[in-house]
């Protein structure tokens, strides 16, 4: 049996779970040191690959638009880096930055943003719901809270398999009123699986300021469950690695889930739909305040200016490479449209017979 | 005469209801902001009481609205996207749905779920296109889908007004469409009452929500071939079969234009019943979504999933050919 995972918990007399439990504290995992330069990178890079995206949007490649992750990069450079790359990651419809910072092969990914046969779905997962096996990434579901259960039902089924892995899953604020987030809680803690729970608290919900929608905490809400629970800086992902590393740590040891709140923003809308209908749900001041701390400005003071001038030069070429890729490739054939249906390939019948 | 477009009119009836009656009030996600512009300038009309921003909490808000509802409100919820009423369809169909035969007729559970962006948006994938009446009617539950803004004013204005839960999809295709309409005319529609659009007499084309602006185009495209009668059912549960029988009684022949999914849609109910009650004198044919149609994120691919214009011109003629069972 692998480090980590010893016999079902006997929670009662006679009555057994399915659990993990922690093994003994003799046995250590290090816990990771943050890599600034590379931080830096990544951030730039998901930054700049956004912003590229958005142009994109607006020449009508990628037709669903997006939801731009710009303002959260260190949630996400930081929290990944913190991972194995084994670990799994779900994420949600806000997710381009988790992708990236996973590893997911950028040019696929635009291309699946823009719909082309050779993204990293085919197409089929879209800007909204982008899966990547290949990265890691399985899952970015579009119904909010919803990837707490799966990423509990991943963990559990690794370490039974005897192949532990991390399942680190992200969500927003507006997730932590979501039933469903709350049973996928209840049944990590009380299985004590490998996940870590990374709230991006970025204050609203589409227009719904968190005030508004969360009765008492958002930590609180883990450490209902018995979960280690902490607000993190989500602005700074040198803070963010060093709690994501100690959750990682602390679930590979076998001491069950974590949550951590990321404190961050979203400079841009809640999708880029709001280019067009402007909604006037936060002050200016607010968006400027924050700004003030901009995740990718924190970190840059930690890089030599020569290394930050360098990398900010190749993102652009590798940037350029992406583009081209995503717009250059193939759409697919409407005949295909019915591809994937069923794992043994059975086909739907048309809508009408002729 | 003013023009009122579909999403104006679902404006103008929830205000009018909420003028009307106090114990009218609607909740929902993005409301106060008027995302949808659905309760655009309600905050402020009828303040945080009556116009209640909710968390994203939809099991937990359509069962609070059923409670409101059994203790004498009229919630009326709006939904984001439709996979929010699959995820709530417990809530509705089971605890809402079933409340007054459970209690043996003692209490009524009068919510209105307004679903207005029903069905597909090109490119927003498999999680967002979804158009689940058929389910809705499978489960007993009233349910809506109007297509035009005199229908939507006046079918919300009754799902509103009715005792039961109702559930009305508002078809995303058709929150544009606009229509020259004088607001005095503005009135309830009764539930299960169906609307020749356009009458004909070689064949009945029963077309829904949305559809039914493509089988007017369809049909007029066919106009020297044929007299095409285009015939919206306005709710699929109740449905107005007898103003069914009546259409296909003059006309012997049908095809059903459908945006659900092929197995177990509505348009299979429809194609069911009239073959067992009605006379048809050529085996009726429907165009649907495909069997269990999930749609994907790239719009080329998508629209090869709809129901097209073209495949239901080809199904008119189909059935026009046929010369009998
Ligand atoms: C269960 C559910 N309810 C509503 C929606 C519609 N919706 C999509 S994203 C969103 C806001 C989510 O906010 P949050 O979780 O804070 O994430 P953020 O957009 O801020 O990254 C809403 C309401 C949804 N997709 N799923
Ligand atoms: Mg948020």
């Amino acid at each position: 049996m692998p480090e980590g995972v010893v016999a079902p918990v006997k929670v009662a007399e006679g009555l057994e779970v399915a659990g993990i439990t922690a093994v003994p504290t003799s046995v250590t995992v290090p816990v990771a040191v943050a890599d600034s330069v590379e931080l830096y990178r990544t951030m730039r890079f998901i930054r700049r690959f956004e912003e590229r995206a958005i142009d994109l949007v607006r020449a009508g490649e990628i037709f669903s638009g997006i939801h731009p992750c710009i303002g959260q990069e260190a949630v996400a450079a930081g929290a990944c880096a913190a991972l194995d790359p084994g670990d799994i990651v779900l994420s949600s419809h806000r997710g381009h930055g988790h992708l990236l910072a996973k590893g997911t092969d950028p040019s696929r990914l635009m291309a699946e943003m823009a719909g082309r046969v050779t993204g990293i779905d085919k197409g089929r997962g879209g800007s909204f719901h982008p899966s990547d096996f290949t990265a890691g990434v399985y899952n970015s579901t579009g119904t909010v809270g919803h990837g707490a259960g799966i990423a509990a039902g991943i963990a559990w089924a690794a370490a039974k398999a005897g192949d532990p892995k991390v399942v680190l899953s992200f969500f927003g604020d507006g997730a932590v009123t979501q039933g469903a987030l709350l049973e996928g809680f209840n049944l990590a803690a009380l299985w004590r699986l490998p996940v870590v729970y990374v709230c991006e608290n970025n204050r609203y919900a589409t227009t719904l300021p968190v005030e508004a929608a969360v009765a008492g905490t958002i930590t609180g809400r883990g450490e209902a469950f018995g979960i280690p629970s902490s607000v993190v800086d989500g602005q700074d992902a040198e803070v963010v690695h060093a709690a994501v590393a100690e959750a990682v740590e602390r679930a590979r040891r076998g001491g069950g889930p974590s949550l951590l709140e990321m404190r961050t923003y979203r400079y841009h809308g809640h999708h880029t739909f709001e280019m067009l209908v402007r909604l006037r749900y936060r002050e200016q001041a607010e968006i400027d305040s924050w700004k003030e701390r901009d995740p990718l400005d924190i970190q840059a003071t930690r890089v030599a200016e020569a290394d930050r001038a360098r990398i900010d030069a190749q993102v652009e070429l590798e940037l350029d490479e992406v583009v081209r890729f995503a717009v250059d490739s193939p759409r697919p054939d409407p005949a295909d449209a019915t591809d994937h249906y069923h794992a043994d390939g059975f086909r739907p019948r048309p809508g009408v017979s002729l | 005469m003013p023009k009122l477009s579909y999403l104006k009119a679902l404006n103008r009836a929830l205000g009018d209801e909420m003028d009307r009656d106090e114990s009218v009030f609607v909740l929902g996600e993005d409301v106060n902001f008027a995302l949808t512009n659905i309760t655009a300038g309600f905050l402020k009309r009828y303040g945080p009481d009556r116009v209640v921003e909710v968390p994203l909490t939809e099991q937990g808000f359509t069962n609070f609205a059923t409670g409101a509802a059994m203790a004498g409100r009229r919630p009326v919820i709006e939904f984001q996207i439709p996979f929010l009423l699959l995820l709530v369809f417990e809530q509705i169909t089971n605890q809402a749905n079933k409340f007054l035969m459970m209690s043996g007729g003692q209490r009524s559970v009068p919510v209105t779920y307004l679903m207005p962006a029903a069905g597909w948006r090109a490119g927003w994938g498999a999680q967002h296109s979804d158009q689940p009446y058929s389910l809705f009617a499978h489960m007993g539950v009233k349910t809506v889908l109007p297509a035009t803004p005199t229908d939507a004013y006046g079918l919300l204005t009754t799902a509103i007004r009715d005792d039961d839960p109702v559930v009305f999809f508002g078809p995303l295709a058709s929150l544009g469409v606009r229509e020259i309409v004088e607001y005095a005319d503005l009135a309830p529609i009764p539930l299960g009452s169906g609307r020749v659009h356009r009458a004909g007499t070689d064949v009945t084309v029963v077309a829904l929500g949305h559809l039914v602006h493509e089988a007017l185009a369809v049909a007029e495209e066919l106009a020297d071939e044929a007299s095409v009668e285009v015939w919206d059912p306005r709710s699929v549960y109740p449905f107005d079969w007898t103003g069914l029988a009546e259409s296909v009684a003059r006309t012997g022949r049908l095809v059903v234009f459908d945006d659900s999914n092929r197995a177990c849609g509505m348009g299979a109910e429809i194609l069911a019943t009239a073959a067992e009650e009605m006379r048809l004198v050529a085996p009726p044919k429907r165009v649907t979504r495909p069997d269990g149609a999930i749609v994907g994120a790239v719009p080329e691919l998508d629209v090869a999933l709809q129901p097209t214009k073209a495949q239901l011109a080809e199904a008119v003629r189909t059935v026009l050919k046929s010369t009998g069972w």
